[in-house]
């Protein structure tokens, strides 16, 4: 038999989505997504590693090396890499403590994520943050919040100084379909749409906010309406060429109009977090029934396999290898030694009731 | 003094074009208390920013615009307001250096005008330096005569670490002539106002100047006090402090604070951890009433420290 490789063309391939995008107060993009065999095989190798990623986290957090709180993203997958294939590095994305696979999509690498959830100071925020705690400026990759619905209106003011510096990039400002119910959040949107600020509200509706579905704490859970005279998209959120699509026209609406809300219809298989086992509140039913009918890896690869773009086996081997790559990185991580603690008072003031005594301004 | 903040503000504006000023009427109304007056004009409606009345999220906006490299003067119309902020205030503001390892500053100014006024009702007529005061990362500075607000405006805008920049509603009429040249005021330092040998009179803000009339009060029955405005809340300046403990071996603090968990309380400690050897007398603290403050007159002034009072405190200290 022939050898052959999996494919990394750049040849345009046309995929529809799974379903078409509703909206709210504007005509929603095309259902017909342009993608590459190369950008396909880029999103099974990435989701898959972010899978990878989370199920490790989990051992890691039973096995008392991850402690505190730590909120797994698997499931949701496709938003990460969809948002990420729409934009580029120049745009910021903000969101809340679910945020270990959005650092990873933004260029953060698996050594650091791991150091970061294990308290070390190899980790990405030299292990003072942890798990809610990620964040890369250099990928304007603001993080990483604890207080839900406390960063949407960071992520407005990011798309202010954007605005202000005259950038044409545009904020991603995640939150869930919980956090939906924050004041903060509509007076945000309501500064941005006044400034027509580049700022893309990003609702992942995983529908849970911990332990209460949508339909318990939100009258109208159409959350991609509730931006009211702001436009809105729902988007399946399990489609990462959905997810694509709809990033590529919020972009290019903010940048051009002002603020828009895209509602992300996702599903996490986890609980809410470690502490959550997330099966009181739902069925183990509607876990599986959802991993069966909707999971995102799932999805494409059966579009790589029904265009042949690479063979089953050659999958397994990208799974495996990914696999090596996770173990290896959390060998690597377990090498890194606790923070010294001087650590303790870098980055934050620390003679006199905890602030620095360094006047930039006079000689003291 | 409404002035002298006002020409730190466009003086700063002018220098450096990341400089921009968020807050209600702070634009084309020109400040309630015309802090902001002109600015607008000047500077135009991206740079001076007239907020919708949503604290939690335009203080929220301003430190997201300093993440990414802007220097926002957030202004609350009243202290009292940025408690809606708190959030915003303590968990982002002053944590997000912290929590991200060191990769984002917060160079955020957060200022606006607080204290007892004339019968403003207990709502507008808070004294908030105890509440800030904990937040780890925040550093605390107040203002009292035209000078050192305009110094101490200039100085927390350069600075990269987020300053909180206490004002007072009654200062705000202050007059006084200040230099044409360019001067800033240090953030940490204390501000010498009378030197003494009797008494060290630690102070700030508004009740200065009650302290400086008790101060003549004093003169003239034979008293020498040393009067010393604190002006930096966190951190403070042990330095000149400790200094005049080291000569007048005796402590009176007064200030507008709440007397529960308050600048003073804090002041206290720092004193007792570092100056004890040299006191010869407990110190004393005069701090208003734990009471949200009343509406009739008589009981507002009786809210806050008199200058009877601070009189009182010294001849006991003295004794």
């Amino acid at each position: 038999m022939a050898a052959r490789s999996i494919s990394d063309s750049t040849a345009a391939l046309t995929i529809e989505t799974s379903v078409p995008f509703t909206s709210h107060l504007v005509d929603p993009p095309s259902r017909d997504v342009t993608t590459t065999p190369a950008e396909l095989m880029t999103f099974f190798r990435d989701m898959s590693l972010m899978r990878r990623m989370e199920i490790a986290a989990d051992s890691l957090y039973k096995a008392k090396l991850i402690r505190g709180f730590c909120h797994l993203y698997d499931g949701q997958e496709a938003v990460a890499v969809g948002m990420e294939a729409a934009i580029t590095r120049n745009d910021s994305i903000i969101t809340a403590y679910r945020d270990h696979c959005t650092y990873l999509a933004r260029g953060g690498d698996l050594i650091s994520a791991f150091s970061e959830l294990m308290g070390r100071e190899a980790g990405c925020s030299r292990g003072k943050g942890g798990s809610m705690h990620f964040y890369k400026k250099d990928a304007n990759f603001y993080g990483g919040h604890g207080i839900v619905g406390a960063q949407v209106p960071l992520g407005c003011g990011l798309a202010f100084a954007q605005k202000y510096k005259k950038e044409d990039t545009a904020t991603f400002a995640l939150y869930g379909d919980g956090a939906a119910n924050q004041g903060q959040l509509f007076e945000a949107l309501n500064i941005s749409a006044l400034w027509k600020l580049p700022a893309i509200l990003v609702c992942e509706n995983n529908h849970y906010g911990m332990g209460t579905a949508e339909w318990r704490a939100a009258k109208s859970p159409a959350y991609y309406k509730r931006g009211d005279y702001v436009p809105g998209l729902k988007v399946d959120g399990m489609d990462v060429l959905a997810v694509k699509q709809a990033c590529k026209f919020a972009k290019d609406h903010a940048v051009a109009n002002g603020p828009i809300v895209l509602e992300m219809d996702t599903y996490r298989y986890h609980g809410h977090s470690m502490s959550d086992p997330g099966s009181t509140y739902r069925t183990r039913d509607e876990i599986s029934g959802v991993r069966q009918e909707r999971d995102p890896i799932e999805r494409v690869r059966k579009l790589i396999l029904a265009h042949d773009l690479a063979t089953p086996a050659e999958l397994k081997d990208i799974e495996k290898e990914i696999r090596k790559r996770v173990d290896d990185a959390i060998a690597k991580a377990k090498e890194s030694s606790m923070p010294d603690t001087s650590e303790l008072f870098t980055n934050v003031y620390k003679k006199g009731f905890g602030v620095e005594v360094s006047c930039q301004i006079c000689s003291n | 003094m409404f002035e002298a903040l006002r020409e730190a503000l466009i003086e700063e504006m002018k220098l450096d074009p990341t400089v921009c000023v968020m807050g209600e009427d702070v634009g084309h109304y020109g400040g309630s208390y015309k802090v902001t007056k002109g600015l607008a004009e000047m500077f135009g409606d991206l740079r001076v920013l007239d907020t919708p009345i949503a604290e939690n999220s335009f203080t929220g906006m301003g430190i997201g615009a300093a993440m990414k490299g802007l220097r926002p003067v957030v202004e609350g119309m009243n202290m009292g307001f940025l408690l809606l902020a708190y959030n915003q205030i303590s968990n982002n503001c002053g944590m997000l250096h912290y929590t991200s390892g060191g990769q984002f500053k917060i160079p955020v100014v957060i200022r606006g005008p607080g204290g007892v006024g004339r019968q403003l009702g207990a709502e507008h007529s808070q004294r908030l330096e105890s509440y800030f005061q904990s937040i780890p990362g925040l550093q605390m500075v107040a203002c009292s005569t035209p000078y050192n607000a305009k110094g101490l405006m200039k100085a927390a805008i350069r600075s990269e670490n987020p300053v909180v920049l206490f004002e007072h509603v009654l200062l705000y009429n202050m007059k006084e002539k200040i230099p044409d040249e360019e001067y800033i005021c240090c953030l940490e330092e204390a501000e010498m106002v009378r030197p003494g040998e009797h008494v060290t009179i630690l102070t700030y803000s508004r009740m200065r100047y009650h302290v400086m009339q008790a101060a003549k009060t004093l003169v003239n029955k034979g008293y020498d006090p040393e009067v010393i405005d604190i002006r930096s809340l966190k951190p403070f300046d042990l330095h000149t402090i400790g200094n005049s403990i080291k000569k007048t071996h005796r402590v009176l603090i007064v200030e507008e604070c709440m007397r529960t968990g308050g600048i003073g309380a804090s002041l206290r400690s720092a004193i007792i951890d570092n100056f004890w050897d040299y006191l010869d007398a407990p110190i004393m603290c005069l701090s208003s009433q734990d009471v949200p403050t009343p509406y009739a007159a008589t009981l507002e002034d009786a809210t806050v420290v008199q200058p009877a009072q601070i009189v009182a405190a010294v001849e006991q200290i003295c004794q």
